[in-house]
């Protein structure tokens, strides 16, 4: 007595989320029944597991057909095989292009080839994210970057317009190409701690401030590289480590004003040449495609990593670096103020948001 | 040469790669009409071509614009090889053929491809010029308006019924001919798809001439099916209901006055009297039509009005005994009649003779089959097929039929087509007369008197092997035969006529089973001029005043000679009538038929194996297991509705499906309580052996079950009949006369009825105070449990489950007992087919198979929309074929719609009457009532006026006074609505070319304009679809056309595309977007009494191939929002109205 056919097709599409979200997973359709028989869809409504199968059956299909129309979202509003309402075409690209955290953290930064396609298994098994579901996840990164790599205008926006995500989506997708492209390292163990929003929020705050569409967006260029001019820009605040006086003067002017304000005082003022240092030599290599790759490490290895020995607390780290940031400007010889307000407004709120633990 | 088409190819999108070095694809495209083809220029390297061609322009004639569809093909350039196809487009005219209608056929079209299925889309723009034709002897019927609709449709007034109208067309099925073996699958299915367009184009053109000539304007009801008879043919052929449609509210004062409304198209009806009946003064409740068939003229020429009634009732009365052992079968007179099949051995004597006919050329019958239609049939190609099937009772009448027919059939064949169409208008006349059917399931108030019950017909033929496309006589008499039968049956239930009505066919090799089924009926005599004298006795007989809530229930036929064993109680409403106990219908539950609690879909199933066979010995086994199959099915309906405490079934519909080795039996209907007949009595078991201690336990156990099952259905249901009875004096004024029908089982003779009828009123006037209320477990059904059968009928008696809390669901147009629809709708088709991997299973194992596999799919619509509660499954409409030995395949198509729980509550007393005044959703919404109806809205007065029925009259006259000006500002409401439609269209088109524009390379100016377009901005429009004749909560304010296609898909690849499921899965969502697609381009937004009529699948996964026909019909509306009515007027007020509307089916 075996069903040889069983179809169920709704004049405007039929989909539960929750099935929606099981199919994006992964599951198969044996398992997704499972899940939701598990999950009471039972308890509320007398179906048995035949019923559930068939519907189950009917929505994956539905959602098979879909995918193709998913890979171009913009279709997806004006194709003709379904009738999807407004709100659920919302839903079926948002979720579609939806991630796990987990799974982007491990291919954050890394170059989105075959290569790391063939990794994938791994991923899987290290994350616990189905392999179908991570090939999913790495296929969208790789889709939306091959479409905004070579567009122009603010990146944001690009992506929100190509594939009609959300503002939030649409910004952890800039973040992701962005890493993509200038294949920041976020891999090592040092950064494990590092949770894919931290570095979401960082890459944003790059994006905003340090490339060129970030100084006029009236300039058509790409949003994904950094501003060259900038990264050159940057070196003249060699002059902030380089100049004994200065880093005197700039040392005396930040203790002053932190001292009596932080349990941390001492070991502020003890380190206050090994960090700044630090910021500033991270600023000065910029140039070096390398170290861009290293600029997480970097901080965490030169700035974050010393003041988390001291005990330092998200406070005693903000009251420091704004008033370092802030002492540069009233030291007379320096006269790079922009760039290093461009400079450090990004590495402060950066290490706001990496320091924890 | 009256016609100019002219069509302009506008641009592509989504076109898939053809090239698979560029990944682009050098797309052109040809447009045919006819002989004539047009190419556009290749637009190269584009997924996304913006051709727009000039305008081709193809001047044909009308004849060809009905038959031929505008022929799209898209295909990419191939400088080496010769193009390939992409895909393509069919556009069926019609719908610009009448002026009402569409102007301009305009939108994006899926292009198909029957392998590949839909391959991006197509902008085509087409329109017709036309030219007035007034040669009276055309053969085309440009004008007629089609609908699927089988009410008068909203927005019109039937000014005259003028009845049946049926046809078809038979051709070669190109997929057998010898050419098919060298040519690919989908230049085959191509030729398939093209040839069904064109016989249904040709179909609808000759029915159209038939109402051109009846005086009628259009065809209401329109039920067009295709008969894949394999070897012998591909039948195309459609019954529908002749009317003269008036429009109401484009149309100017002259509709507002029913008795001034001229019967413009009389001039050449058969009544030519010119002079309507004044309904108006009279009778203000009904605006109804009058129907001026007469049924059954007496002149000469035509034939006998069934003359041989008496012997027949003779037989059937004793074939009655035989079969008596039916506890009140009322329902089918087939079983009784079929052993009429060897009371008359003498018919097979004429099964000798063939005629054949010369033929000429597959196409070229056109001219002549005016003459075949009129014609009688001629009898001996009939018996040669029919020999061993059972002769119907009106076979004297045949052979009568066959004289004349034959005579005047061959002298017009030899006399040229000028004779044909003399013959045509004469002859017609007296064909129209011949079949007073009608195929509509709801009337106008006051157009049925009284309902006689269910008469079906059903016979088994052998399909003719040498197949001559010229000579479709043979279905012709076929059908002829079937259709005396019905005729006759209704007679003998005491009625003239048959409402309702439909005709099926299953095919398995070459068998065919032809069934016919409708409800006898006895129309009011106020209707039918002219056609009283023929019917017998003065009208005054008729004149009973029954209330409207029961009269359609009070027996038509004669109380003293029963054609039945019927219990008779007087009617619970009004006492002076008789009723019967039980009521099985086809129609629709009259809207204003009293009635308790909610309705419910009743099912029963049956599977019957049979010895495979061949020929005639297959086909006399068929036809003798079909009259146990009709009793099995109604004992199951009878009980299955007791389970439920109700006593009437509407919307029956029994459909006998033949497969190599099995019969399958699917009757369907909505059980209802009417509170004018009796309370059913509860079902008692019963044990053979009494003493049998174990068996009486078992019996007290099932008992109870029952007892707790009915107590239960009850509650669920709120059948709660006395209380309504006697709190509800609405039912009582409901305003107009009903009809319902009974159940009735065999002939008696008629004109006894007549007095019988009369006496029988007079009589219960004087009884009135005998009225036995006590009825009860007096009249309980026995159920005896003495062998295996009987138990597996109770146990399939309790396994149906009742639908989930919040569930309801009906195989009629609207749920009994809900009226409080919400707006949200899903419309859904699903398809099972199950396989027997036992061979050997008993009649039983195989019962218990399909009821389960009817069951699950309930269940499982149940589940898959349960996020819709509380939610009706209307018109479900299931149908069931054995595609292959060992397969059972149901196809579902029904409609869920959302109402509002807390309403149903109170007491449906108000509500109904209301809602059906101001929401224009019951079909007895004739002239009047419509016009009150937007009266009431234009004068802002809407909620008095509605309330009580009799007050919404006196107001209709009042408010007529507006009438013209409301008639102005709908119809510039609709202009306003079209151009806006149009409007959105444009900007639509136009967002996605900016939007192709900006691709990779965009600047930034572009940039601001698509962030401007967020992506709830869908540019493709919603359109809803439904198989009932109404969208709750809208107002439907224009027909644009009948939408009727046909698809062929077939796939080598079916693994690929996730086998069977995966493949009808895709094909059914094409089915839908090209529905969708053709609708909106007719500017509609919605699809109204949408049915699939076939889906016939073949697979072969050894191959892994598979191939799939679907026939899709349906009319295209434009419709608005209730609720946007009063803001009428201002372009804002239209836009919100269409994108909430869109919203809506969200």
């Amino acid at each position: 007595m075996a069903v040889e056919l069983d179809v169920f097709v709704g004049n405007t599409i039929i989909m539960s989320e929750e099935v929606y979200q099981l199919w994006l997973d992964g599951y198969t359709v044996n398992d997704a029944v499972k899940v939701r028989m598990e999950g009471g869809v039972l308890d509320e409504f007398d179906a048995k597991a035949d019923v559930v199968l068939s519907d189950t059956m009917d929505q994956y299909r539905t959602f098979q057909m879909c995918e193709r129309l998913l890979h171009s979202p913009t279709k997806l509003a004006n194709q003709l095989l379904f009738q999807i309402p407004p709100h659920r075409q919302a839903t079926l690209i948002e979720r579609y292009y939806a991630f796990d955290d987990v799974f982007v953290r491990e291919v954050l930064g890394k170059k989105l080839s075959k290569g790391t396609k063939k990794d994938l298994d791994d991923i899987s098994a290290k994350t616990g994210v189905m392999l179908k579901s991570c090939r999913r996840q790495f296929d969208n990164f790789k889709r939306v970057f091959k479409v905004v790599e070579e567009l122009k205008g603010p990146l944001v926006e690009n992506i929100r317009q190509h594939f009609l995500l959300s503002d939030k989506l649409a910004r952890d997708y800039a973040a992701i190409v962005f890493f993509a492209n200038n294949r920041f390292e976020t891999g090592k163990r040092k950064l494990q701690y590092l949770t894919f929003q931290d570095l979401a929020f960082c890459a944003g705050q790059l994006i905003n401030n340090w490339t060129v569409g970030a100084v006029d967006n009236m300039v058509e260029d790409m949003d994904v590289d950094l501003d060259k001019e900038f990264l050159q820009e940057l070196k003249e605040l060699k002059v902030l480590i380089t100049d004994k006086d200065l880093l005197d003067q700039h040392k005396s002017l930040v203790c002053t004003a932190l001292r009596g304000k932080t349990k941390a005082f001492n070991e502020m003022e003890a380190n206050f040449k090994n960090l700044s240092r630090g910021l500033v030599n991270i600023a000065t290599k910029l140039t070096n495609t390398k170290d861009v790759r290293d600029f997480f490490i970097d901080l965490v290895e030169k700035f974050i990593e010393p003041c988390r020995s001291d005990h330092w607390t998200a406070a005693d780290m903000k009251l420091y670096l704004t008033h370092y940031t802030n002492s540069a400007h009233i030291l007379d010889t320096f006269k790079h103020q922009v760039v290093w307000d461009r400079y450090m407004g990004v590495i402060k709120s950066c290490i706001f948001k990496m320091y924890h633990d | 040469m009256p016609g100019k088409l002219k069509a302009k190819i506008v641009a592509g999108r989504h076109l898939p790669v053809m090239d698979r070095a560029s990944d682009l694809t050098d797309a052109f495209v040809e447009v045919k009409f006819g002989n004539t083809t047009f190419k556009t220029d290749v637009y190269p390297k584009s997924l996304n071509p913006q051709w727009n061609s000039e305008w081709f322009k193809f001047e044909v004639d009308d004849e060809d614009l009905q038959d031929e569809p505008l022929q799209i093909t898209v295909l990419d350039h191939d400088t080496y090889s010769a193009n390939d196809a992409i895909g393509k487009v069919y556009i069926d005219i019609d719908p610009l053929l009448y002026s009402e209608a569409a102007s301009v056929i305009s939108g994006w079209f899926p292009i198909y491809d029957t392998i590949h299925g839909i391959r991006g889309e197509i902008n085509v723009l087409v329109k017709v010029e036309l030219f007035n034709d007034l040669n009276r002897f055309r053969q085309s019927s440009c004008g007629v308006k089609f609908f699927c609709t089988t009410s008068i449709p909203k927005g019109y007034r039937a000014a005259i019924v003028h009845g049946f109208v049926e046809e078809l067309v038979v051709n070669e099925d190109p997929e057998y001919q010898w050419i098919d073996r060298i040519r690919t699958p989908r230049a085959s299915n191509e030729a398939r798809q093209r040839l069904i367009f064109l016989m249904s184009g040709e179909l609808q053109r000759k029915i159209g001439l038939k109402v051109l000539e009846m005086g009628g304007n259009a065809v209401v009801g329109y039920l067009q099916c295709f008969d894949l008879e394999g070897e012998s043919g591909l039948v195309v052929r459609a019954i529908g209901t002749a009317c003269t449609l008036e429009k109401l509210s484009s149309g100017s004062g002259t509709h507002t006055h029913p008795n001034t409304a001229p019967a413009s198209n009389a001039c050449n009806s058969p009544s030519k009297d010119g002079k309507e009946p004044v309904f108006g003064e009279d009778l203000p409740s009904s605006s109804g039509p009058s129907t001026p068939f007469r049924a059954l003229p007496t002149s000469s020429s035509s034939p006998p009005p069934f003359s041989p009634s008496k012997p027949c009732s003779r037989q059937s009365s004793s074939s009655d005994t035989d079969l008596s052992l039916t506890p009140k079968t009322e329902m089918t007179q087939s079983p009784r009649l079929r052993p009429g099949i060897f009371l008359c051995p003498s018919s097979p004597i004429l099964s000798t003779d063939t005629l054949s006919l010369p033929g000429s050329g597959t196409l070229g019958y056109g001219h002549y089959s005016g003459l075949r239609a009129t014609t009688p049939p001629p009898l001996a190609s009939t018996h040669s097929d029919s020999a061993l099937l059972r002769k119907s009772v009106s076979f004297t009448e045949d052979l009568l039929l066959a004289a004349s027919g034959m005579g005047s059939g061959s002298m017009g064949k030899d006399a040229g087509p000028l004779k044909t169409l003399l013959r045509q208008q004469t002859q017609t006349a007296l064909e129209q007369r011949e079949f007073p059917f009608f195929t509509l399931t709801s009337f106008p108030s006051g157009f049925l008197l009284h309902v006689g019950g269910v008469v079906s017909a059903r016979s088994v033929k052998l399909l003719d092997r040498i197949h001559n496309p010229d000579e479709p006589e043979t279905r012709d008499a076929w059908w002829e035969e079937i259709r005396q039968e019905i005729k006759s049956h209704a007679k003998a239930l005491g009625c003239h006529a048959v409402v309702g009505y439909s005709e099926s066919t299953s095919i398995c090799e070459e068998v065919c089973i032809l069934s016919a089924s409708g409800t006898a009926a006895i129309l009011n005599p106020r209707y039918m001029r002219e056609g009283c004298l023929d019917l017998g006795g003065s009208d005054q007989r008729f004149e009973d005043p029954s209330p409207s809530s029961c009269g359609f229930c009070h027996i038509p036929y004669d109380e003293l000679n029963m054609p039945f064993p019927a219990q008779l109680t007087y009617c619970f409403h009004c006492r002076r009538q008789k009723v019967p106990d039980v009521l099985f219908t086809t129609i629709d539950l009259p809207s204003d038929a009293a009635i308790a609690g909610k309705g419910c879909f009743i099912q029963a199933r049956l599977c019957r194996l049979k010895k495979k066979g061949q020929g005639e010995a297959n086909a006399t086994a068929i036809s003798n297991q079909l009259p146990f199959m009709e009793y099995e099915l109604h004992t199951q309906l009878m009980n299955k509705l007791k389970l439920r405490s109700m006593n009437a079934l509407f919307g029956l519909s029994i459909q006998i499906s033949v497969g190599e080795n099995m019969l399958l039996g699917l009757a369907s209907a909505t059980g209802v309580y009417l509170t004018a007949l009796p309370a059913p009595g509860g079902i008692q078991i019963a044990g053979k052996t009494p003493g049998d201690l174990n068996t009486e336990q078992h019996i007290l156990n099932i008992q109870k079950r029952i007892n707790d099952t009915i107590a239960k259905n009850k509650e669920f249901y709120e059948v709660n009949p006395p209380k309504l009875f006697a709190l509800d004096p609405e039912v009582f004024c409901g305003t107009n006369v009903d009809l319902t029908e009974e159940v009735v089982g065999s002939p008696i003779p008629e004109p006894r009825l007549r007095s019988r009828l009369f006496r029988s009123h007079s009589e219960s006037s004087d009884e009135l105070s005998e009225l036995d209320l006590s009825h009860g477990k007096k009249d309980a059904f026995v159920l005896e449990v003495d062998d295996t059968d009987a138990v597996e009928d109770i146990q399939s008696l309790l396994t149906d489950a009742s639908p989930p809390k919040g569930f309801y669901s009906c195989n009629t147009e609207t749920m009994p007992g809900i009226y409080n629809w919400t707006s949200a709708l899903q419309m859904f088709t699903s398809v099972r087919v199950l396989r027997l991997s036992n061979a050997n299973l008993s009649n039983q194992a195989l019962n218990k198979v399909f009821t389960d596999l009817c069951e699950n799919l309930l269940k499982s619509f149940y589940f898959k929309l349960r996020s819709m509660i509380p939610c009706c499954l209307s018109h479900l409409v299931f149908s069931v074929a054995v595609p292959e030995e060992d397969l059972i395949q149901v196809a579902v198509t029904a409609v869920a719609m959302t109402f509002d729980k807390d309403q149903t509550q109170d007491k449906p007393a108000e509500k109904p009457i209301t809602k059906g005044c101001s929401e224009a959703e019951d079909q007895l919404q004739f002239s009047l009532e419509l016009c009150t109806d937007s009266s009431s809205i234009n004068s802002q007065s809407s909620s008095k006026n509605s309330g009580v029925p009799e007050s919404s009259h006196l107001s209709t006259r009042a408010a007529s006074v507006d009438y013209g000006s409301f008639a102005d500002r709908c119809s510039t409401w609709l202009e306003l609505l079209r151009l806006k439609a149009h409007t959105i269209r444009r900007g639509s088109v136009k967002t996605i070319s900016s939007l192709e524009h900006s691709s990779p390379l965009t600047d930034g100016r572009s940039r601001s304009l698509r962030s401007s377009r967020s992506f709830g901005g869908s540019s493709v429009s919603v359109v809803k679809m439904t198989p009932l004749s109404f969208l709750p909560g809208t107002r439907i304010v224009k027909y644009v056309g009948i939408i009727n296609m046909f698809f062929i898909r077939e796939t080598t690849s079916l693994r690929e595309e996730g086998g069977v499921s995966g493949f009808l899965h895709s094909f059914v969502a094409e089915v839908f977007a090209m529905v969708r697609a053709h609708v909106a381009a007719l500017g509609g937004n919605a699809v109204v009494s949408y049915s699939m009529k076939d889906c016939v699948l073949m697979e072969n996964p050894n191959k892994n191939q598979c191939q799939c026909l679907i026939n899709v019909s349906g009319d295209a509306v434009i419709y608005i929002r209730e609720t946007d009515q009063e803001v009428t007027g201002s372009t804002a007020n239209i836009r919100l109205s269409c994108t909430s509307s869109a919203d809506g089916a969200t």
